[in-house]
């Protein structure tokens, strides 16, 4: 997987400049709030039309300002979780998983429900409708939906945020799993370090909507804290 | 229904029958309108929405006329549909329901529209991300979630077009059978000697079924809001 970015983008007094280019297994997207992590996972889901520049995933042009190319967000296999879950409150925690997966095309598929609900142990909260769940099991069931749209590239936007100090343990272990066992490409948006050294390969450091340095985390360096 | 003479039965069959057809016909494109003033930006959006208050503040006999002027069998649209179709509008219980559904569109639109801009945008967005077409998240995301707003509006403009007399009356006349609902047999029963019985009849018949129509629209608002969270 490579992603480039090279886009810049105002919203009001923020502007963002961002030049990078990502590759796997998991990427992070690491600075602190107002750093223009969001803006940039919502520019590369196609949630935000940039002012100008161009993003490609895998050569794949998805937006390119001076050509007019804006491929729609439902057309562009990213998965998104969101910060805040966004589940649907009308549907079960099932029609949730399976919103996507059906529309995807059926040769695109590569993720089976099943392997989904034992991966983040979502079994037991299929027939319940998201209002019901705890902080924790609705973000899993938001993994769990992204990941059943059978995605090129997944985008968790600090996945763990809404969640207090002791359920975010209990998620990382499922977002490493998501790495290790399924093979998805992640782009972890983060401003926690502890995370983004457990998880990424790779470091995006923004400040102020500035790309201030891209580094790898070596394997080694990993391996120790692992 | 032997409390009621015939002719009272017939007005009340009548204002059910206009009501229902014209609230349900208007209903989809009540919604439609309500989506795109509460979703898109366009241009002359204002004046849209202007445009559609607009029977709200006229007078009804004002709209009635502006009806008969375009949908008559003359008018420039009602000629067509005559041509065309073979539909008539003027002086028939169609032409009556057409009179409700527009007097009562604008409120209808107005309870589809607060529902749709209190659905969540994210969750559209999250709808798009996970391949959604902007039509299908609408059907499947924002469509459900309105459903009580929806249901307000419908029986608000039912109730509305239940009680329509100035805009029917100048549209369609005040034909027994045909375009006589409960408001305009009331007002007949007034004018002749020895009606005030039948007329007060029907007015208790109004009152009841407009007290109907908003219970109903209150407590099934009520009960698809829970359907819907399931909470």
């Amino acid at each position: 997987m490579t992603l480039e970015i090279d886009v810049r983008h105002n919203q009001g007094a923020f502007t963002l400049a961002a030049d990078f280019a990502a590759s796997g297994p998991v990427t992070a997207l690491w600075g602190p709030s107002g750093a223009g992590k969001t803006t940039i996972a919502n520019i590369v889901a196609g949630l935000i039309r940039p002012d100008r520049g161009r993003v490609a995933l895998d050569g794949e042009v998805l937006v390119d300002r001076a050509r007019g190319v804006f491929v729609a967000p439902n057309r562009r296999r990213i998965g998104y979780v969101f910060q805040d879950g966004r589940l649907f409150p009308h549907l079960t925690v099932r029609q949730n998983l399976l919103y996507g997966r059906t529309l995807t095309p059926r040769a695109q598929r590569f993720v089976v429900l099943d392997d989904v609900v034992g991966l983040l142990d979502l079994g037991p909260h299929l027939g319940r409708r998201p209002g019901l769940l705890s902080g924790g099991e609705k973000q899993r069931a938001a993994i769990g939906r992204a990941l059943l749209s059978s995605p090129r590239l997944l985008l968790m936007d600090e996945p763990l945020a809404s969640l207090d100090a002791g359920r975010r343990e209990d998620i990382l272990p499922y977002v490493e799993r998501l790495r290790d066992e399924v093979g998805v490409p992640i782009v972890y948006i983060s401003h926690v370090w502890e995370e983004v050294e457990r998880l990424a390969s790779t470091v995006v450091r923004l400040d102020r909507g500035i790309v201030i340095g891209v580094d790898r985390i070596s394997r080694a360096h990993c391996a120790a804290r692992g | 229904m032997n409390v009621l003479t015939e002719a009272e039965s017939a007005a009340l069959l009548l204002s059910l029958k206009v009501s229902l057809w014209g609230v349900g016909v208007s209903l989809p494109l009540g919604i439609l309108v309500a989506a795109l003033l509460a979703r898109c930006e366009f241009w002359g959006k204002t004046l849209v929405n202007g445009l559609l208050h607009l029977p709200l503040v006229l007078p009804p006999v004002v709209t009635g006329y502006f009806l008969l002027i375009l949908l008559g069998r003359h008018g420039p649209i009602g000629a067509w549909l005559h041509d065309a179709f073979g539909i008539t509008l003027a002086f028939r219980w169609t032409g009556a329901a057409v009179a409700s559904a527009v007097m009562g569109f604008p409120l209808l639109v107005r309870a589809v529209r607060l529902s749709v801009e209190a659905v969540d945008p994210r969750l559209e967005q999250a709808a798009r991300t996970l391949g959604a077409g902007m039509v299908w998240t609408f059907l499947t995301v924002t469509l459900p979630l309105s459903i009580p707003g929806i249901l307000a509006g419908f029986f608000l403009s039912f109730g509305r077009s239940l009680g329509e007399f100035g805009a029917t009356i100048t549209f369609v006349s005040n034909i027994p059978h045909e375009t006589q609902t409960l408001p305009l047999a009331i007002y007949t029963f007034t004018q002749v000697p020895g009606g005030d019985a039948a007329a007060l009849r029907l007015a208790m018949i109004s009152v009841a079924l407009s007290l109907v129509a908003l219970l109903a629209s209150d407590l099934l608002a009520r009960r698809a809001t829970r359907a819907i969270t399931g909470l």
